[in-house]
This record gives C-alpha cells, sequence and structure tokens, in this order.
C-alpha cells in the first residue's frame, strides 16, 4: 500500500494513500475537535470545526473531507482557526435552544464537550430561540429539534448503515430541518426498523430513548464504524 | 427593408408581442410598397430600459456606403405600427422624436463578440442561424481540427470564465481532457441568478444556437458525449428558445450521432432550476442535476476531476461558452489583442438601477467603470456633479461590493475589481446615486444571503443571520460601537469558513461598504458623538 | 440558557390535504405516464416535480408518496428536494398570486416600498402563503427584467416599470392589476407600517 507523508503542526506522519487530513491528525496524536464526522459515515464536512490550515497557501480546509496528500504542511491550532471555532460554537448554541441542564445528553455530548474544549462559556451573539417542534410520536424514540443542530449524522447512519433512510434534510438556510418521512410523526414512518443507530450517532441530545432522563444518555459512536468493518472487510468484532 | 424587432424577455414586458403583431397587421392593410418589408423577431437590441425597440435596416439607394443605414426606434406603441412601416417605405417621419441616435456612446462604444448575433439573427430560426455563419465552426473543428488544438486556440486567447471567477477556460478543458478515460460530461451553467445581471438571459433569448455551437465544441475538446444546460427556472423564454434550438439542431443532423458526417455523438439535455440561487455554484449545480438537494460539497475533489456521476465534468458559464465559435473563428490570438494584460477580449454587462440608459453593454475589458456608468449609461437621471450623481456602483451581485465614485476611474478587469475588494461577478452592474444608504445596501444583501444560504454550513446557515440582524441595527440607528466590532469579526470568520463561495462571498458587501462609507455605519451608532473618538482609539490600537 | 415560554408550534396537520387515495385517478394516471416518459430515473425527480406541480397547481403529499414509490426513492429525500427548491409550492396556492421583485436593480429604484405598499394595499404579509385568502404576495429576487425596474409578477405576468414615485398613478395601475383587497375592512392596517421585512426604509 502507498503511503503519503506530511506534517501536522511540524509534526511529520505518514499514512495510507486514500486516509483523509484528520486521519493524519489523529496519527500525529493531536486533537481536533468535529462535530459532523463520525468514523464510518460518508463525510460532509459542514461543521467547519475541523478546518485545518494548509501552511503556504493559507487556505482553510476541513481536515474530516479532505485527502491527505503527499508533502502537506497542516496546523490545526493557529490563534485564528482558535477564533473561528469558538464562533462556530458560539453560532451553534445561539441558533438553536440548548439549556444542558436539562438535557438527557448533559454530560454526554458533543456540542458541549466542544464548547468545553474551545473555552465558549457564554454567546456573544444573541439567542434566536427559534420556535421548534418535538416528536415524541416513535414508542421509543424522541426528537427535539431545539438541540438538533444539523449535523446529518442521523440521515447518514441510518441511510448508509441501517439502509432506511427515514431521515432527510428539508427546507434550506436557517429553516432546515431534519424530518422522517414525508414531514410525517416519526412514529407513523413505516420506513423506520427502531434499530436505534440515529440515536447513538447523534452528537446531541436532539435524539435520544424515552426511557432516559436528564443526563441518562449513553451513546455507541463507534457503531457505525464496527458496522461498515463488518460489512465491507468481514472484519467482525469477535475477531 | 427590414425591421427587427426586440422580442427578449425586457421588451417583451414592454408589449414588444403586441407591438409585432400590429406591424403585422399593418403591413397586410397597407399592402403595396409595404408588403416588401421584412418583419423579423430578433434578441435583445440592448437598450432594454426603453423597449420596446425595433431596429429599421433601409438599403441605401445603389452604390453608397454603407449600403445599409440602420434607424432605432425606442418605446413603441402599437398604434404608431403604420408610422413606422411608412418610414420603411421612405414615406413620413412621423416617429422622429423616438428616434435613437445610433452614434450615441451607448451603441457607438460597444464591440460586439459575444453578441455578435444577438438582436441580428432570428432566434427561433436555425436556418437564419447558419446563414449568419453559426455552427460553421463545429462544423470546422470536427472534420479538420483535433480537440488539442482546439483546446491549444483556447488557452492562446487568454479567456477565462465569466461565471464569476475568472478561472482560465483553456486550462480547465485540459483538465477534464487529462483525465484517466472513460465518461466525461460538459454542462453549462446558465443559472444565472445574481440580481442585477441579465446578459446569460440575453443570449439565451436572443442566439441560442451560438451557445449550443460553443457547447458542443467544448464536448469535443474535452471527449465528451453527453451534456446539460442548466437554466434558472425564472427564465420562462429563455427555457422555451433553447428547447426548441436543441430540437432544431438535432433535426439538422448537429447535435446526436455522427454529427455533421463526423464520428463525434451528443447528446445535449435541459434541466431547468427550481429557485435556488446556490444552484450557480457548481457543485451543488452538479447535485441539483442529479436530482438533489442543490448544496454544495467540499472541493477537492473538483467536478473536472469527479462531477456528475463521479465523471470528470467541465463546467462553463453561459457568455464564456457564447465566445467559443468566434474565438474559433478568428483565432485565439485574435481574441488576445482585445483587453487587458490579465483580462482578455470582450465582457458583457447589465447596466441598471439609478443610470439613465439601462441594458446591455458589451465592451472590451478594461474600459473603466466611468465610461460604461456615466459615458455609455449617462449617469444618473438628473444627477449632477464631476460623477454624475453616482454614489457607488455595484459589481458582483451578492458576491462583489460596491465601488464608491471616487474610483469610477477603475479599469474593469478581474484583477482591478478584486483589488477593490469586490469582484467582476457575471457582470451586473447597479448604479446608485446619492440617495443610497448604505448600510441598507449592505442588509439587502446580508438578506438575500440568509434567503438563498443553503443552510448545510453553520458560518453561512448561522452567522448570515446574525450579520443581517446586526445590520438591522445600523439602518434602524440603534447599533453601537461593539457591533461595529462584531460585525466585522463575524463577517472575517463567514468569509474564511464557509463551505462555498456563497458564504465565502456573502460578506463582501458589508465589507466593502464598511471600507468606502464607513461614515455611514459610525453615523448610525446610537451616539455617534462617543463613537467616532472611540473608534479611531480602536483603530490605533489594530496598528500597534 | 432559558428559553422564553411559548407554545412549540404544532406538527404540520396533513389531515386537511388529500392523501393520495383522495387524488383525482387521472391526475395519479398523468403522474404514472410522465415519470415513465422520464424513463423512471431518480435524477429526473426535479423535473417530476415541476410537471406535477403543473398538474395540481403545487405537490400535494400523496402525490409525492407516489412519485417516491415510482422513482424508487425514500420518502424523505423527495421531500427533502421539494422543500428545498423555492418555486415548490407544499399547499394549495391562493386564487391569485403576486411576486414582487427585491433584486438589487428593483431595490435601487423603490421595490421595498412598492412590496410595502402592497402588503398595506392587500393586507396581507410578505411571503406568508396563506395571503389574504386571495392574494398572496412572495418575493423574488431578480427576474432579469433589471432594465424594467421596478417590476413585478401578477399571475404570471410581468409587469414593468412601476412608477413607484407617483403614488396616484401606482394606485391606479394596482387597482387596474385586480390587486385590491378582498376584504376592504382590512385595507390600509398593517401593523408594520415601517414596512420592515421588505427591505423598505
Ligand atoms: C453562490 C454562487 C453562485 C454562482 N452562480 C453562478 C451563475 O449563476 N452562473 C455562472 O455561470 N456561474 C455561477 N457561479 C460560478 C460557478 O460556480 C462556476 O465557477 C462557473 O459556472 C464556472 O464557469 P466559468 O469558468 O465559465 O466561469 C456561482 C458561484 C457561486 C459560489
Ligand atoms: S444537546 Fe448538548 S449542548 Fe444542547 S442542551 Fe443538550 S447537553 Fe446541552
Ligand atoms: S438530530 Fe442529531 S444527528 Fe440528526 S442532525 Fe440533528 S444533531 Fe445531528
Ligand atoms: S456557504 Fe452557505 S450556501 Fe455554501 S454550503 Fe455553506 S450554507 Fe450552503
Ligand atoms: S467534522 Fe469536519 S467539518 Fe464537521
Ligand atoms: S430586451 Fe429588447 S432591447 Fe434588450
Ligand atoms: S433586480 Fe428586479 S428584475 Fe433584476
Amino acid at each position: 500500500m502507498s503511503v503519503h507523508t506530511l506534517t501536522v503542526d511540524g509534526e511529520e506522519v505518514a499514512v495510507p494513500a486514500g486516509a483523509t487530513l484528520l486521519d493524519a491528525v489523529r496519527a500525529a496524536g493531536a486533537e481536533l475537535p468535529t462535530l459532523c464526522h463520525l468514523d464510518g459515515l460518508t463525510p460532509v464536512g459542514a461543521c467547519r470545526l475541523c478546518l485545518v490550515e494548509l501552511e503556504g497557501s493559507g487556505k482553510l480546509q476541513p481536515a474530516c473531507a479532505t485527502a491527505a496528500g503527499e508533502g502537506m504542511a497542516v496546523l490545526t491550532q493557529t490563534p485564528q482557526l482558535q477564533a473561528y471555532r469558538r464562533m462556530a460554537v458560539e453560532l451553534f448554541f445561539a441558533e438553536g435552544t440548548h439549556v444542558c441542564a436539562f438535557c438527557v445528553a448533559n454530560g454526554n455530548c458533543e456540542l458541549q464537550d466542544v464548547a468545553v474544549a474551545v473555552g465558549m462559556d457564554h454567546s456573544r451573539f444573541p439567542y434566536q430561540y427559534p420556535q421548534r417542534r418535538v416528536d415524541a410520536s416513535h414508542p421509543h424514540f424522541a426528537i427535539d429539534h431545539h438541540r438538533c443542530i444539523l449535523c446529518t449524522r442521523c440521515v447518514r447512519v441510518c441511510d448508509e448503515i441501517e439502509g432506511a433512510h427515514v431521515w432527510d434534510v428539508a427546507n434550506r438556510g436557517r429553516e432546515c430541518t431534519i424530518i422522517t418521512g414525508l414531514d410525517e410523526p416519526w412514529g407513523e414512518v413505516q420506513a423506520c426498523t427502531s434499530c436505534g443507530k440515529c440515536v447513538d450517532a447523534c452528537p446531541t441530545g436532539a435524539i435520544f430513548r424515552k426511557d432516559d432522563t436528564t443526563a441518562e444518555k449513553q451513546t455507541h459512536r463507534e457503531r457505525p464504524q464496527l458496522l461498515r468493518d463488518a460489512r465491507e472487510k468481514h472484519q467482525w468484532q469477535n475477531q | 427593408m427590414q425591421l427587427r424587432c426586440c422580442g427578449a424577455s425586457g421588451c417583451r414586458s414592454a408589449g414588444a408581442e403586441a407591438l409585432r403583431t400590429a406591424l403585422l397587421s399593418a403591413r397586410d392593410q397597407l399592402g403595396g410598397a409595404a408588403e416588401a418589408v421584412s418583419i423579423k423577431s430578433v434578441g435583445c437590441l440592448r437598450l432594454c430600459g426603453r423597449g420596446p425597440l425595433v431596429a429599421l435596416d433601409r438599403p441605401e439607394p445603389s452604390g453608397a456606403e454603407p449600403a445599409c443605414r440602420t434607424e432605432l426606434y425606442a418605446e413603441l406603441r402599437p398604434e404608431q405600427a403604420a408610422d413606422l412601416l411608412a418610414r420603411a417605405t421612405g414615406r413620413g417621419d412621423a416617429l422622429a422624436a423616438q428616434r435613437l441616435d445610433s452614434d450615441h456612446p451607448f451603441f457607438a462604444l460597444q464591440k460586439s463578440v459575444v453578441l455578435e448575433g444577438c438582436g441580428v439573427v432570428d432566434p427561433e430560426s436555425i436556418d437564419d442561424a447558419l446563414s449568419h455563419g453559426t455552427y460553421a465552426q463545429l462544423r470546422r473543428v470536427l472534420l479538420d481540427v483535433s480537440p488539442e488544438q482546439v483546446r491549444e486556440q483556447v488557452k492562446r486567447s487568454g479567456l477565462r470564465g465569466r461565471g464569476g471567477a475568472g478561472y482560465p477556460t483553456g486550462l480547465k478543458w485540459d483538465t477534464v481532457a487529462l483525465q484517466p478515460p472513460g465518461p466525461r460530461y460538459v454542462v453549462c451553467n446558465a443559472d444565472e441568478g445574481d440580481p442585477g445581471a441579465f446578459m446569460d438571459r440575453s443570449v439565451l433569448e436572443s442566439d441560442p444556437h451560438r451557445l449550443i455551437e460553443g457547447l458542443a465544441i467544448a464536448a469535443y475538446a474535452v471527449g465528451a458525449d453527453q451534456g446539460f444546460v442548466y437554466v434558472r427556472a425564472e427564465y420562462p423564454l429563455a427555457v422555451e428558445r433553447l428547447r426548441l434550438a436543441l430540437r432544431q439542431a438535432r433535426s439538422k443532423g448537429l447535435l446526436g450521432a455522427g454529427i455533421a458526417g463526423s464520428g463525434f455523438h451528443l447528446r445535449l439535455e435541459v434541466r431547468v432550476g427550481a429557485g435556488a440561487y446556490v444552484c450557480g455554484e457548481e457543485t451543488a449545480l452538479l447535485a441539483s442535476i442529479q436530482g438533489q438537494r442543490g448544496t454544495p460539497r467540499p472541493r477537492p475533489p473538483f467536478p473536472a476531476q469527479a462531477g456528475l456521476w463521479g465523471a470528470p465534468t467541465l463546467i462553463n458559464n453561459v457568455e464564456t461558452l457564447a465566445s467559443i465559435p468566434v474565438i474559433l473563428r478568428q483565432g485565439g490570438d485574435w481574441y488576445a489583442a482585445i483587453g487587458t494584460e490579465g483580462s482578455k477580449g470582450t465582457k458583457v454587462f447589465a447596466l441598471s438601477g439609478a443610470v439613465q440608459r439601462t441594458g446591455l453593454v458589451e465592451v472590451p475589458m478594461g474600459t473603466t467603470l466611468r465610461t460604461v456608468v456615466q459615458t455609455i449609461g449617462g449617469g444618473v437621471p438628473g444627477g449632477e456633479g464631476p460623477d454624475g450623481g453616482v454614489k457607488a456602483v455595484q459589481t458582483g451581485g451578492p458576491s462583489g461590493g460596491c465601488i464608491p465614485a471616487h474610483l469610477l476611474d477603475t479599469p474593469v478587469d478581474y484583477e482591478s475589481l478584486r483589488a477593490l475588494g469586490s469582484m467582476m461577478g457575471s457582470g451586473g452592474l447597479v448604479v446608485m446615486g446619492d440617495s443610497t444608504s448604505m448600510p441598507e445596501v449592505a442588509r439587502h444583501f446580508m438578506r438575500f444571503s440568509v434567503n438563498e444560504s443553503c443552510g448545510k454550513c453553520v458560518p453561512c446557515r448561522a452567522g448570515t443571520v446574525q450579520l443581517a440582524q446586526m445590520l438591522d441595527r445600523f439602518v434602524e440607528r440603534r447599533a453601537s460601537l461593539v457591533d461595529l466590532e462584531r460585525l466585522e469579526e463575524l463577517c472575517r470568520m463567514v468569509g474564511a469558513t464557509s463551505l462555498c463561495g456563497l458564504g465565502q462571498a456573502a460578506p463582501n458587501p458589508v465589507l466593502s461598504t464598511l471600507r468606502y462609507f464607513r461614515q455611514e455605519y459610525q453615523a448610525a451608532c446610537r451616539d455617534p458623538v462617543q463613537c467616532e473618538p472611540l473608534d479611531a482609539c480602536l483603530l490605533k490600537e489594530g496598528t500597534r | 440558557m432559558i428559553a422564553p415560554l411559548s407554545a412549540p408550534p404544532s406538527a404540520p396537520s396533513r389531515a386537511d390535504l388529500p392523501p393520495e387515495a383522495d387524488l383525482p385517478a387521472e391526475a395519479v394516471e398523468r403522474t404514472s405516464r410522465l415519470i415513465r416518459q422520464h424513463g423512471s430515473r431518480s435524477d429526473a425527480l426535479i423535473e417530476v416535480l415541476h410537471q406535477v406541480q403543473e398538474l395540481y397547481g403545487y405537490l400535494p403529499p400523496g402525490a409525492l408518496a407516489q412519485v417516491a414509490r415510482e422513482l424508487k426513492l425514500p420518502l424523505a429525500q423527495v421531500f427533502g428536494v421539494a422543500s428545498f427548491y423555492h418555486l415548490f409550492r407544499l399547499g394549495a396556492p391562493t386564487a391569485h398570486r403576486c411576486a414582487v421583485c427585491l433584486g438589487t436593480a428593483c431595490f435601487v429604484k423603490g421595490g421595498g416600498e412598492l412590496a410595502a405598499r402592497l402588503e398595506r394595499r392587500l393586507g396581507l404579509r410578505l411571503d406568508d402563503a396563506a395571503g389574504n385568502g386571495t392574494w398572496a404576495l412572495e418575493h423574488v429576487s431578480c427576474l432579469g427584467a433589471c432594465g424594467q425596474a421596478p417590476v413585478l409578477v401578477v399571475d404570471g405576468h410581468l409587469e414593468p416599470r412601476l412608477p413607484v414615485d407617483d403614488p396616484a398613478a401606482l394606485d391606479a395601475l394596482l387597482g387596474a392589476l385586480g390587486l385590491s383587497a378582498n376584504d376592504a375592512s382590512d385595507a390600509g392596517t398593517d401593523a408594520r407600517a415601517d414596512g420592515s421585512g421588505t427591505g423598505a426604509r
């Protein structure tokens, strides 16, 4: 297998051809916040948290969705990148409604983690308090759109791993919302197999099990990758 | 004797259809000499703001030079049909007041290259197009010129993409052509969505065969056998005429299998948008052609590497492709002799807003804004002073910026406009008069971006909303110094981190108005007295 | 971070929209036919939606379900596409529609004032699909008729060069175009007389 050599914050790493910049950053032992990325799902490059700077050109590229190339030199923690990341997290908090103290995902939420990691404790941008829906029509699960950050991980896991494609994004711009079926109540969508993969994939407390109350959400974010490896490489979890 | 009646959208909305019907029936009624007047429907005659327009071609008495004189009449009403026919047959001159001066700079300073056939050929007749030489270059290259040689001419011409970014067209063609063997596609981007732009529309409505010829040559040059023209649904007449033109071309064997007796095949289809500006972005356009939500994706890979159905795909703008037949006819060097060092050829502008003469203007690259706006456009109606009442000129639509009157002597080319914090964009030039408030203009564009953001990435989806709200505070004169600071900070973040060109360019109208009209923002702060000195120290701090 | 207490908007009630079983059989048959004409290819989705909208005047949920089934696409994907593009309507349209251009050229020539005037005159709000029951007013961003700015589209017909600077002439023209509130009592009452939301000053 051919290998690409590149540097991450000056550190030299070698990754197999086909690896992403995110793989390279991880191989170098550096930390990079991510939200829309989930191992095992097709990258979309939507949350912009994993942006890195390409030395020389100064261009910013999403590490999760950019192929690593021979001789690249990437910077992950310039002051500018840090400032942009913080603003992106502020924008996420300001566009939805997040009351962590009452949230199923409190303590186990990737958005919260990222906020801590970038040192954001309040948003300088006014909260929008959007009027969004809560759908509890499914027998086991529910979705509270106020906590949705539109990362589309639920959409992709349901389509790419479960093969049911119950979810999609409707509307556009600030009106964007995650929907089930023809924008029907989740519980009425026949295609849903109730497998719970979307619950596991959701980085926040937007999709949750009805049994769980405050701070009880458990997730299994490794599962899409395990399932994909099993399907494509016949690598089973017992091996 | 011939009457060429503009039948493009601009004049149609001003009553061109009724006028043409009236002319036809008046000719029947008058009989006699009038029968010899041919009445032809053509595309845009340039001065769209004064439609409906009709050009009258009158042959001069034998031996005179030129052999034919053309007069242009504006704002014609159906009841004037008989007067016009009378003039055509040399009896009477009742319409002298509506005659336009053909030597006026508006016409005299134009150089028609892309618009060569626009207003001359009948857009609904392939025979007329053929008689004006359309498809001759396609036939010639298919039989005598190799794809490499075609690409060589395009490279020599120095032509750069007219869709906004100005990427060298020849290089893009090479990239697509040199991908590993396999299927390839060509796509014409006719999604022209910048408010204030109507150049591509005019080409589609006025001379669709030229575009098809250009697209077919491009397909040959990159080795594609299938292509699409993606037209916005807001242009029904353009869609109709393009579809008709494609049918005609197929029936003449100029599209389909074994074109013009060569071994080259090409299937072209029209795809109609459904009201999404972002679909002009190339990766979103590809998604839309494939029947999906028009959301952009990160590049690389570029469409030239992986586009439609994963195959290498060439995407070019309407005007870019419509320049191709002329380049091949006259040679790349001929084209490269027009324009400036870095920007070759001519550019079509759509001139509108607070300006006396609105319409289509094709001039060599490097013509100054002053020439276009003041000499050609006549400045603001009733405007006074050295700048003719012009306060600013907006170029590049929602991705561009406002250029203040004192910089009107800037030559129009890709680099000069970019240096001023604006951009060429597709070619819309909107003139703004003294009464226009710049924070309001900035908010206008930001609202546009809020409406048109696809919602995929957070800086654009949520950032534009915040920016628009900040601008509300300036427009409503309740902003504070902190707002000004935050406005700039967020502009930089949205511009640097958004996924596609829409978000990346959305702050440009704010940044450029801040650059040239900062005092208007400062005056909008709640306490301007306090605001200005404070701002001054902040600036000092920034430079320390 | 406490949200103000307010009732969350209810899930869209689809009960009042016809399910597929209630769609006219002829329209269902024509939909099938036009899908076959596109070779049942999923990339024809947008073209198909255009044609289905022509058939019904909008995209009823039952028709979307039929399109999804016959193009072999997931329901959510079809809804995602239909709701992305602003020219697709997901609810039945009002009897008459008017679009006001708020593109840059029209904006410079008073398109914002025109929109505000129409809101007042018709007693409705811009971009509210329900309108006043008879008329709905939406905005468009440039129709490529900038040379004629400011422009309106009234029931599909483009009206050029509206005399915004001459209120009397404008009113007469709008009246002649049938642009009058159906209920005279709500004409002239506009909560948003400042024109916010329309780009007007
Ligand atoms: C938001 C956005 C809108 C665009 N709209 C158009 C458009 O309407 N027409 C167009 O030709 N290019 C448009 N472009 C540029 C295209 O992405 C692309 O660069 C162009 O079609 C390439 O053709 P060219 O090389 O001939 O210019 C747009 C780009 C962005 C980011
Ligand atoms: S989803 Fe995360 S950030 Fe949002 S309220 Fe819940 S714990 Fe807090
Ligand atoms: S519901 Fe969860 S997984 Fe789905 S888009 Fe929203 S935040 Fe992401
Ligand atoms: S910048 Fe805006 S339009 Fe472009 S991908 Fe992001 S949200 Fe979509
Ligand atoms: S994790 Fe890479 S953009 Fe979201
Ligand atoms: S549309 Fe008739 S002159 Fe331009
Ligand atoms: S801005 Fe209104 S038609 Fe172009």
